[in-house]
């Protein structure tokens, strides 16, 4: 197997390289999810590039679609598309947008950005799967906002319900959201319980020990007939020092003296001069 | 029209190991033979509208074909978000079908009165909608919407609708139906409220009025064929639905009449008028209650026909 670490090191500068050339993304969500993502796409998922359709696969959804330049950088490098599209994001005449299509992106499974229905959507292919007796696995990642929405919660029933153990899913829990902590908004605690409560099996988990990520979803099912919920405990902004714990940045671009910190911080040497 | 739907679809279902019967709580008895037949393709979602689509739209994705059903107004309005983004962005292929339209559920109030569905129903790309007169035109757009591969919207009424078609008939999609010839006025109308307008024309004739009566079944796409003819070879239009006049089908032929340029000035919607429906009884009551029954219709075509001898025709009309 590849050397997760260095790919995961690889890919964070590829996305600040990529949010930045367009001048707009939610860089700090991005490096939130990146680990989690990298650790599927090179450890965990049974998918082909070359057959993206394969009725087989499995299924990754991002339910929080606003951090799709994290999915956007490990299908490229998968080879679900080419590179090059990178350069394009947000761009005229680009598929990549600010949030992910399923209509334009190879690899991508469900068009999501409106938030609570990545996750539902999921719940419908596990269910799909179940009712066909097939042997694949849906993952689908959601931000702990995102789990404000009552949507969310009527899936989690009825996924436990239905017993959906080829379900898992995560929640990056870096516990901030677009205006501030979420705590400090609509608190989710106690959010392992919650989910028990509804009949999910929980671990948790460090959202950046790529290690302990991998044995977590190579654990799965957790128990036989229940739907498995991961809570990865991330930093929002991971990587680059002046974001981190900074809900600031949801969605603000760095100045030219920010930037040369970002690249010092994530090892991009003369970035920050593109924007001179 | 609700066990025209559902025996349809059983039968569908005999035929299609994809199709799947889905409900929110809503189906007790009516899907009994269903779920003997196919007790692992029924899934009832509870109280949970806007969770059914989304999970519709997923298992849509790997194959299946869903139709939701529940009361109308939980699916247009609750689940619409779920509708726009899931299904339609996504163009699955999902049936949503909404029972109870209009005032059929009515005593029960204006929360199971669904009377502007048709209207956010129709701004959404990809959505096609059926809205069925009867029985058998249920059971033809029934099986025309297991056939369309994408985003079907049905409205239906509930059980006891009255039969408009005697005899079979040639279903097209996208097709009206001229269910009366008639060469004075052209009444309009979609769902179970053609069959008041059937008998208001029938009154009509009578008092030596000719009226031809269109049935629109498909809502969207709407044909526009049949309304050009209409304004073209009668002297009026009046449209009767059982809806909001904003956004429904006396919105959609407005639509088709302005952009035409047709120079058909005696044109009128009858149908709700910025309200929900009014008041309590039997669906026959709330007709009356709603400016909706057949004494209604004969009312307006009078007085669309009253104005129009008042007003000098457009020069270069037939009249």
């Amino acid at each position: 197997m590849i050397d997760l670490k260095e790919k995961a090191k690889e890919l964070r500068k590829e996305i600040i390289k990529t949010i930045c050339r367009a001048g707009g993304g939610h860089m700090p969500a991005t490096l939130s999810i990146i680990d989690i993502i990298t650790v599927l796409y090179y450890g965990i998922l049974n998918i082909d590039p070359n057959s993206p359709d394969d009725s087989h696969r499995d299924r990754f959804i991002l339910s929080k679609g606003h951090a799709c330049v994290a999915l956007y950088t490990v299908l490229a490098d998968r080879g679900f598309f080419d590179k090059h599209h990178l350069g394009t994001f947000g761009k005229l005449g680009s598929i990549l947008g600010g949030h992910p299509d399923m209509h334009k992106i190879p690899g991508v499974e469900a068009s999501t950005g409106a938030l609570g229905h990545g996750f539902p959507f999921g719940v419908g292919m596990a269910l799909s799967g179940k009712l066909d007796n097939e042997k694949y696995r849906v993952f689908t990642l959601l931000g702990d906002g995102e789990c404000q929405e009552g949507s969310i919660w009527e899936a989690a029933m009825f996924a436990s319900h239905h017993k959906l153990d080829n379900l898992i899913a995560i929640v990056d829990y870096n516990k901030q959201q677009a205006m501030d902590y979420l705590d400090k908004i609509v608190s989710l605690e106690p959010f392992a319980e919650k989910w028990r409560a509804f009949g999910w099996e929980v671990r948790e988990v460090d959202g950046h020990n790529l290690d302990m990520l991998l044995e977590s979803f190579n654990a799965c099912p957790f128990v036989k007939g229940r739907p498995n919920l991961l809570i990865a405990h991330t930093t929002k902004g991971k990587g680059v020092s002046f974001m981190e714990h900074e809900p600031l940045w949801h969605y603000r671009m760095p100045n030219l003296e920010e930037m040369k910190i970002v690249s010092k911080d994530l090892g991009l040497d003369d970035f920050w001069k593109e924007f001179e | 029209m609700r066990n025209a739907y559902i025996s349809t679809l059983h039968q569908l279902a005999k035929s299609n190991e994809n199709i799947l019967a889905l409900v929110a709580d809503n189906g007790t008895i009516v899907y009994d033979e269903y779920r003997e037949d196919f007790p692992d393709r029924f899934i009832n979602f509870g109280i949970s509208e806007a969770n059914m689509i989304s999970v519709a739209a997923g298992l849509a994705s790997c194959g299946k074909i869903p139709f939701a059903y529940t009361i109308a107004n939980f699916l247009a309005f609750r689940a619409y978000e779920q509708i726009r983004n899931d299904v339609c962005m996504q163009k699955m292929n999902v049936k949503i079908v909404g029972i109870g339209v209009g005032f059929v559920y009515s005593n029960l109030g204006p929360t199971h009165h669904s009377t502007e569905d048709i209207a956010v129903m129709r701004v959404l790309p990809e959505m096609t909608i059926f809205s069925p007169s009867d029985p058998l035109e249920t059971v033809k757009v029934t099986n025309a919407a297991a056939s369309i591969a994408g985003p079907v919207y049905l409205r239906l009424a509930t059980g006891g609708s009255p039969k408009i078609y005697e005899n079979n008939y040639d279903f097209e999609v996208g097709k009206g139906v001229t269910l009366r010839e008639g060469n004075d006025l052209s009444i309009i109308a979609t769902g179970s409220i053609v069959h008041e307008a059937l008998q208001a024309v029938d009154t009509l004739e009578e008092l030596g009025v000719s009226v031809r009566l269109i049935n629109i079944h498909t809502i969207k796409p709407v044909d526009r064929d049949i309304i050009l003819k209409a304004a073209n070879e009668t002297r009026a239009i009046l449209t009767v639905e059982e809806h909001s006049i904003t956004g429904g089908l006396g919105s959609c032929v407005a639509e088709v009449l302005a952009e035409e340029n047709c120079e058909h000035h005696y044109f009128k919607r009858l149908g709700l008028k910025g309200v929900f429906p009014q008041g309590y009884g039997n669906y026959q009551e709330m007709k009356v209650l709603n400016g909706l029954s057949r004494d209604d219709i004969v009312k307006e075509v009078n007085s669309l026909l009253n104005v129009k001898r008042r007003i000098q025709p457009p020069s270069g009309y037939a009249v």
